[in-house]
């Protein structure tokens, strides 16, 4: 626990709850917080109830739908699960994360001082 | 576009999370407590004691009122939740001052009110399109007058024929005179005069206007063989014809001589004016000699351009049309050389123009004046309230919701004033439309939607004007001062203090603009009304009899019944004198004719003067009481064809014959034999505000073919006389219609009637913003006083001289009006040089009333600030130093 953790940039928590939920199927708050932090092997700062605050944002824009149900060992919780329109948002976005990232990469991959040659 | 989509959507959602609210809160915690539960079973899992395990669960969550907290900034809308709770704050807070508040919403109402119903007519008078077919395409075509000295003169037959032949430039052109019936009454209906016009058959069609019942002309109806038919108005075919359909293709008199009604036109048709009543066809009306008359200037023409012509395009053309047709007949004086145009809406207004801006741009100014009022009442509102605004901020309130409070107060106070103000509006626009039935377009005034748009745009403008200047006294940095102040040794903040005065001197400028502008038009309305018109117009009453050509077609029957009326008035007991002419003093131009003096050595023919004329009895001048300067009244035996004396003015003499003899000389007029000058009479003015020009009397007992005006004088109310006179036309003639009867002041009045009404309703609104801007000063004055009665207080106990105090506070209120005075002058002398048309003989930087103005202010302002001052100075310093 000495490494500090990765504060989450704005947006991107939005985005890790929609592939979570594309790629997991129906969850609960719990659960999603759960398994980003599983995903992240423990790197990300995560305060799980910024999970919620997120959850109501993206089922406001129709990309998730939300349903009361019954957990594995029988606890009531809400359940989510990704919209078409969420699907669709999704692969819009996590192409934009892919180009952005690859240019974050090059640009940092410039040696220091070179341009002083 | 799916962005807007997505936002939208998410707004209605979040919208929707207003209501609801206890339902969504218990979801909201059973989730949250369902979460925890599952993460301390995990934790049990772990091998974790129960109470680790929630611990470490509400940790990772980050607290449950946390969450929830922003959770519900996502859910719902927290702007407008506060909003709303601000709303509920200030209607609190207002009512909880009545008086303060009934002072802002009254004043908002009338500065919002005003300046709706200004805008309204504005709008609707200079601004709306005319309502007919692409009214951008319709233009107004104008002669240049022969000498070039008047663009607006209006166009002879013989001119707008030739344009109509010549012309490329126009899909279509239309000619309109003016015209007056004797409309016969039938069944017992008393026989009535109307104002009518003569138009060529293609007008309506240009116009894009058809008739609401029958048929328009045609162009058979248009010629001089053809039967006579008339089109009514709709007022005219509801007033006197009962609104009966049957109507059509009947029959009714015009002077006398039968015409067939062949439609009647919409009831919002009034062209070219509203007193229109019914229409004819010109070249019907008409001689045929004088539409083909090109230096006999009577007509009106109206055109529509050709699409992609431009109005200078087709000006330049008819100008060119017009100059050929002059070089051609050089042997004809009056004959114009250039032809000029406007668009058919601004020759529509004319000169109300001006006025109207004038009186909008008043308007605008006591709505700024009625914003800073409530402003400055806001800030003072503000500063008594700095203890609790600084707990707030220390608390943690953020200065935008400060900010936010005080819009909010100011908007519910510009609300609840606008809906009052458009109240006012729309009792301003219906008197305004009853008052001013002579202006024209007066009857598309409405107050419409646009205008309520207005009115809303007014309101969120006092809202911001008021609002934001009112926190611009709200200061982060003084918060802690103002926490640790204690009133004891302290006088109250400066900056809410000098914020009011500047919003006073802003004040005080504007109202000294209106003040300066408004005596500026009194002024000149006065001067107005004192001009001398050159003749007795005192219990004078005067009326317009016109023969119908059909029953007098003889000279000898007109003179007849001229003779026979005055000799049977002159013996009415009452009336001292009698007198008949084609137009009194005052009553407008009434027409001219072009001459040469058979004694001057003969001039270029373009060089040929003109004059105005009048054909009058010979007891006229007397009737009047025009002085008699020189030589002797026409002659008894000047009747008939035997007429050939000419009686001239002052001015006449002076301009035409200097220091000659004009006894005894003779004026060619076009057409008629040499007319002897046999006297010279003083000068008369034909409208009040025009300098007296050169007039020629013929005698009316020639048996001339014009419209009369009869003016009889009496000792007593010569009102009293209109009765019997009528009464002896009617004996005379039973079915001859007598017209406006007016006495000579309503003549006048009725020619200075714009004036009155300008100067009186801005000295309306100057006094208006007067008041409120000494209500701001005295308002102003007294709320420092009230703050600064302990350091009165000590300076009293230290022995500083009452006197001193008084003059003091006196000045510190005098200051910002001083500095409101003087910018108001500098503005007033840059702004009423705008106003210079309509001004009559008195200077845009006129002393007197700049002096004037100035004294009054000061008076004013000092009155104001004198009680403050004065409590000041009474101040008892024992009780005042007891404050705390």
């Amino acid at each position: 626990m000495s490494e500090s953790k990765l504060d989450l940039l704005q947006g991107t928590l939005d985005l890790m709850v929609l592939q979570t939920l594309a790629a997991m199927g129906r969850l609960h708050g719990y659960g999603i917080a759960r398994r980003i932090e599983q995903v992240s092997g423990d790197a990300v700062l995560l305060n799980q109830g910024t999970i919620y605050a997120s959850l109501v944002r993206l089922q406001q824009r129709g990309w998730i739908s939300a349903e009361w149900g019954t957990s594995t060992n029988n606890r009531k919780a809400k359940f989510y699960s990704i919209t078409k329109r969420g699907r669709k948002q999704l692969s819009e976005d996590a192409a934009y994360w892919q180009r952005l990232s690859e240019v974050m990469g090059r640009v940092l991959a410039l040696p220091e001082g070179s341009d002083n040659k | 576009m799916s962005e807007i989509w997505k936002t939208s959507r998410a707004w209605f959602e979040r919208l929707g999370g207003l209501f609801h609210k206890a339902q969504r809160e218990a979801e909201l915690a059973a989730e949250l407590e369902s979460h925890l539960q599952l993460h301390v079973e995990d934790n049990l899992r772990a091998g974790m004691t129960r109470e680790a395990a929630r611990r470490d669960a509400l940790a990772k969550l980050g607290g449950v009122e946390q969450t929830k907290e922003r959770y519900r900034d996502r859910r719902g809308l927290p702007f407008l939740e506060t909003a709303l709770q601000d709303l509920r704050f200030s209607l609190r807070t207002l009512r909880k001052s009545p008086g303060f508040s009934f002072v802002a919403i009254l004043v908002m109402a009338l500065g919002i009110g005003a300046t709706t119903a200004l805008f309204t007519v504005v709008r609707s008078v200079l601004l709306k399109p005319l309502p007919f077919k692409d009214p951008e395409r319709l233009i107004r075509l104008y002669e240049y007058s022969a000498d070039d000295k008047f663009a607006y003169n209006v166009v002879s037959g013989g001119g707008f024929a030739e344009w109509r032949k010549e012309s490329h430039s126009f899909s279509d052109l239309a000619i309109l005179g003016e015209a007056q019936y004797g409309l016969s009454g039938v069944a017992g209906q008393l026989p009535e005069r109307v104002m009518a016009s003569n138009c060529s058959w293609n007008l309506f069609p240009m116009l894009g206007v058809e008739p609401a019942l029958g048929r328009g002309f045609a162009s058979a109806d248009d010629q001089p063989s053809a039967s006579a038919t008339v089109i009514l108005s709709w007022g005219l075919w509801k007033r006197r014809f009962g609104g009966d359909p049957a109507i059509l293709n009947q029959t009714i008199h015009l002077d006398a001589k039968p015409y067939t009604v062949i439609g009647v036109m919409p009831s919002w048709f009034a062209y070219p004016e509203q007193s229109v009543q019914l229409w004819t066809p010109t070249y019907h009306e008409e001689s045929p000699e004088l539409m083909q008359a090109i230096d006999d200037h009577e007509f009106s023409v109206v055109g529509r351009l050709k699409p992609r012509v431009t109005e200078a395009q087709a000006r330049t053309e008819l100008s060119v049309i017009m100059r050929r047709l002059h070089d051609q007949h050089l042997d004809i004086p009056f004959v114009s050389k250039a032809a000029n145009s406007r668009p058919l809406l601004e020759a529509m207004v004319g000169d109300a123009r001006t006025a109207l801006y004038v009186l909008l741009a008043a308007t605008f100014c006591v709505l700024l004046i009625a914003c800073s009022n409530v402003a400055s009442l806001l800030v003072a509102r503000g500063a008594t309230r700095r203890r609790e605004l600084a707990i707030r901020t220390a608390l943690g309130g953020s200065r935008r919701r400060l900010l936010r409070e005080h819009l909010t107060e100011s908007f519910v106070l510009s609300l609840v004033g606008g809906a009052a103000g458009l109240l006012i509006a729309y009792g301003v626009i219906q008197w305004f439309v009853t008052t001013r039935q002579d202006m024209s377009r007066v009857e598309a005034i409405r107050l419409d939607g646009v205008a309520a748009a207005f009115g809303a745009g007014m309101i969120l403008f006092c809202t911001f004007f008021a609002g934001a200047t009112s926190s611009f006294s709200i200061k982060s940095h003084q918060i802690l001062s103002s926490l640790q102040e204690s009133s004891r040794t302290h006088s109250p903040g400066q900056s809410p203090v000098r914020l009011r005065k500047a919003l006073l001197s802003l004040e005080v400028g504007l109202t000294v603009l209106l003040l300066i502008s408004s005596g500026l038009l009194l002024k000149s309305y006065e001067q107005l009304r004192a001009t001398h018109l050159g003749c007795i117009t005192e219990n004078v009453l005067t009326m317009h009899v016109d023969l119908p050509d059909a029953k007098y077609s003889q000279p000898t029957q007109r003179l007849a019944f001229f003779e026979t009326l005055l000799d049977r008035l002159r013996t009415l007991p009452g009336i001292r004198a009698a007198g008949i002419a084609t137009s009194v003093p005052g009553e407008g131009y009434g027409g001219d004719n072009g001459f040469t003096i058979a004694e001057h050595p003969p001039l270029p023919l373009d060089k040929t003067p003109y004059a105005i004329h009048r054909w009058a009895d010979p007891g006229y001048f007397a009737a009047l009481g025009i002085p008699f300067l020189r030589g002797q009244i026409f002659d008894k035996n000047q009747r008939l064809e035997k007429a050939s004396e000419v009686i001239i003015s002052e001015s006449f003499a002076r301009q035409y014959f200097g220091a000659e003899e004009p006894l005894g000389k003779h004026l060619l007029t076009l057409g008629r034999k040499p007319q002897k000058i046999v006297g010279v009479v003083g000068d008369t003015r034909h409208r009040v505000w025009e300098r007296p020009q050169p007039i020629m009397y013929f005698p009316l007992y020639s048996g001339i073919r014009e419209r009369t005006t009869l003016a009889i004088r009496s000792t007593s109310d010569v009102t009293s006389f209109a009765l019997p006179v009528q009464r002896i036309v009617e004996q005379l003639d039973p079915e001859l219609p007598v017209s406006d009867v007016l006495t000579m002041g309503q003549v006048i009045g009725q020619s200075t009637l714009d004036a009155n009404f300008e100067a009186t309703l801005l000295l309306a609104f100057a006094g208006l913003s007067l008041l409120l801007a000494s209500v701001g000063l005295f308002g102003v004055l007294s709320y420092i006083v009230a703050q600064r009665t302990p350091e009165i207080g000590i300076r009293l106990a230290l022995g500083a001289q009452r006197g001193a105090l008084l003059r003091l506070t006196l000045l510190d209120g005098l200051k910002p009006a001083g500095v409101g005075l003087a910018l108001g002058l500098a503005g007033a002398a840059a702004a009423t040089r705008m106003i210079s048309s309509l001004l009559y003989g008195v200077a845009p930087l006129d002393a007197t009333v700049f002096v004037a103005v100035t004294t009054l202010l000061l008076a004013v302002a000092g009155i104001a600030c004198l009680l403050p001052a004065w409590r000041a100075s009474r101040v008892d310093p024992v009780i005042a130093l007891r404050y705390e």
